[in-house]
């Protein structure tokens, strides 16, 4: 995921790190599941569950949904990576999925991001405690699709087209919008342009490096958006991030909870799911903590991806997992965490999207913004030449 | 820092002095010696030699494996990276430079003192604690105090009603940097050198004074002569300290990734760009050797200033 603290200790942790890298190469298979019986010859049994969960391309290979849990109960846990309780209601989701079947919930490495996803799955392959899911950002995603093992959960149909990899390797699970969350005691903030405003000097903070992280590049992208910019032009971006930090309203600070909390980034750029979980912690604490979508951009959006190691060690827990997060209950988790479920419209349609989560978020109607891959390419390379205005003296 | 050589000259020991044993004794213990040396190497292989070989390959290796020198070339071209490695060694120099002689100063003061006081016990444990204190903390604790909306900013503005403090974006700066690295400098400077210090005898200071000598010819040809080789290491120390620091500074700065260690993360965990860890590992290569460079140009000053041991 996006910046999320990135530990080491320069030299010597980069090549401990490296080395560890190194001692790790054997990619042994995965133990097949205990449950599902070895099945090479059973692709004809059509009508019985009979496929191997590693192979298990849909539910209906294994008999349906809850035979695939039953498999995952008795493989006994399924392993997570880059999934921090506080992100997008995650802490929840493991709660809730961990209740309903009896798997085990092995979350690792919460503060990885989605770089450190993949190299946790190659360095750990075959030792068991590799992750079973991934859930990555686009950019990192479509750069692996060699390790992902395709599935299509039971909603299948309800995740449009373009939100999924066509066989299932990877499907679109949540987003967030590009937000700016502030604290109301600065004023009121409901547009991109407010920023500009004098008496907000030392108070903006966009979360990460454009260049590093998702949240960071995304809110250049809505700056872009309300300036006259598209997501083929991120310069008008790029322009007003330089007035924001020549008028000194834009702290380089990293926000954090605990930045937020002291007050010392009053007003931050930052996703919808990261934010929205802020606004009950802090409310003890006498903040009234907003979430706003500026409304002069259309939503800024980027979704994460859901996709199962093909070298799982829990394949079917890991389906299991998969089934879970795209049902109703598990989107509706996502929604309650300030995350955009991609079966929402779907639900909604069906009356079974939660409307308190859905009025909590206040998504405007205005179709989003997500930049391909290509659009992506030329913004970097832009930013690369252009972000270096915070150039320190 | 190395072993220290403040304190008397070395005894002869009597193994210089011993006569010459059997040949075959000596080779034996050669060989003991370095039996007992062989975790050490296996360590210094393991943790320092191979790690420093893989970055190397990496940085002369495209992700596919071919070589290449393109990595390594724009250590050299792109302005980014030319610009992040003089920041990196101006911003460890200054505190280095800064931490050496304020440590040095506090560390003499505390010398000065009663050896079993209050003060000292006090200003050693504080040390301890405060050479430690880097990274998140130490950044949000300046970030507290002296941020735009921080406590002594507020406080000064108004309840002193100056505006000295106001701008606080000097924090987020090379300057602010600088202060925040000498926080944690000073504090490590005074625990190596103390040592050094509490070696120089007050004998040493009567005999120089019986002789005559000044002050000034006291320290000019004892105490300075004695002390230079551990203060030169300690320098070194805390060059490499603040050269490899990273998490201090990107909890301060997350735009723009001023200095190297910023560059080197970048190119590792980007959610954006893909593809450049080899560049990472050239940025990293080229850390290794200003590192090298520095500990050769050491070595050499080394050498001079303590010819007088030998």
């Amino acid at each position: 995921m996006q910046n999320k603290q990135i530990r080491f200790a320069a030299m010597f942790g980069i090549t401990a790190i490296l080395l560890a890298a190194c001692s790790s190469s054997g990619a042994t298979s995965a133990p097949a599941s205990a449950a599902a019986p070895s099945a090479a010859a059973s692709q004809s049994a059509a009508a019985s569950a009979a496929v191997d969960a590693k192979d298990a391309k849909s539910a209906a290979d294994m008999g349906g949904v809850d035979a695939v849990c039953a498999a995952g109960k008795t493989e006994g846990q399924v392993t997570l990576i880059a999934t921090p309780a506080n992100w997008a209601n995650y802490g929840q989701m493991i709660t809730d999925f961990s209740a309903k079947y009896g798997i085990k919930v092995q979350s690792d490495q919460p503060d990885t991001d989605s770089a450190g996803e993949i190299k946790a799955a190659t360095d750990l392959a075959g030792t068991g405690r590799q992750p079973d899911i991934f859930d990555l950002g686009s950019v990192v995603a479509a750069a692996h699709l060699d390790m992902y093992a395709p599935y299509q959960p039971a909603t299948w149909a309800d995740i449009p087209d373009a939100n999924k990899e066509a066989t299932g390797l990877w499907i679109n699970n949540y987003t967030g919008f590009i937000s700016i969350a502030y604290d109301t005691k600065v004023g009121e903030i409901t547009k991109a342009a407010d920023l500009a405003d004098a008496k907000y000097k030392g108070k903006v903070a966009l979360n990460g490096d454009p260049l590093k992280a998702s949240a960071g590049f995304n809110g250049v992208v809505m700056a872009a958006l309300a300036n006259g910019g598209s997501a083929d032009n991120i310069a008008p971006g790029v322009d007003f991030f330089k007035k924001l930090s020549d008028s000194g309203n834009l702290l380089p600070v990293d926000p954090n909870d605990a930045s937020v909390a002291s007050g010392q980034t009053p007003i931050v750029i930052d996703w919808t799911y990261n934010q929205g979980g802020l606004i009950a912690s802090l409310a003890p604490k006498g903040i009234t903590w907003k979430v706003t979508i500026p409304s002069d951009a259309p939503p800024v959006a980027a979704y994460y991806n859901e996709a199962i190691n093909k070298d799982a060690a829990h394949p079917a827990a890991a389906r299991c997992w998969v089934e879970y997060v795209f049902s109703d209950a598990g989107q509706n988790t996502w929604l309650k965490g300030f995350a955009l479920p991609v079966r929402l419209a779907a639900m909604q349609t069906a009356g079974t999207a939660d409307a308190a989560a859905v009025a909590a978020v206040n998504a405007p109607a205005t179709a989003p913004v997500q930049l391909t891959q290509a659009q992506i390419d030329t913004a970097t390379k832009y930013l690369t030449d252009n972000w270096k205005f915070i150039a320190i003296k | 820092m190395t072993d220290s050589p403040v304190g008397a000259p070395r005894p002869p020991t009597a193994e210089a002095d011993s006569a010459p044993g059997g040949v075959g004794s000596r080779r034996f213990r050669g060989a003991a010696n370095y039996l007992a040396l062989l975790p050490f190497h296996a360590y210094i292989a393991v943790f320092l030699i191979l790690p420093t070989l893989i970055v190397a390959y990496g940085a002369i290796t495209t992700a596919s494996g071919t070589p290449t020198l393109e990595n390594v070339a724009l250590l050299f071209t792109d302005e980014t990276f030319v610009d992040a490695f003089g920041k990196s060694i101006q911003l460890a120099l200054s505190t280095a430079i800064a931490g050496a002689v304020i440590g040095a100063l506090l560390a003499w003061a505390v010398v000065r003192g009663d050896p079993n006081g209050l003060l000292r016990q006090l200003v050693i444990a504080a040390s301890g604690v405060l050479a430690q204190f880097g990274g998140v903390m130490l950044a949000f604790a300046f970030l507290a105090t002296f941020g735009f909306n921080g406590l002594a900013t507020l406080f000064v503005r108004d309840s002193l009603h100056l505006e000295i403090l106001t701008d606080a974006s000097w924090l987020y700066s090379l300057t602010g940097l600088v202060v925040v690295y000498t926080y944690f400098q000073i504090p490590l400077m005074l625990i190596v050198f103390l040592p050094s210090l509490d070696g120089l005898r007050q004998e040493w200071y009567d005999a120089s004074e019986s002789l005559g000598g000044s002050s000034w010819s006291f320290w000019r040809n004892v105490g300075g002569p004695i002390l230079a080789p551990s203060f030169l290491g300690a320098l070194l120390l805390l060059f490499t300290n603040a050269f490899s620091a990273y998490a201090t500074a990107a909890a301060l700065i997350s735009q723009g990734s001023p200095i190297i260690t910023l560059q080197i993360a970048g190119s590792l965990s980007s959610e954006v760009v893909l593809g450049r860890e080899n560049v990472g590992k050239a940025l990293a290569l080229g850390m290794i050797v200003v590192v090298s460079l520095v500990m050769l140009l050491y070595a050499l000053i080394q050498r001079r200033a303590s010819r007088w041991v030998r």
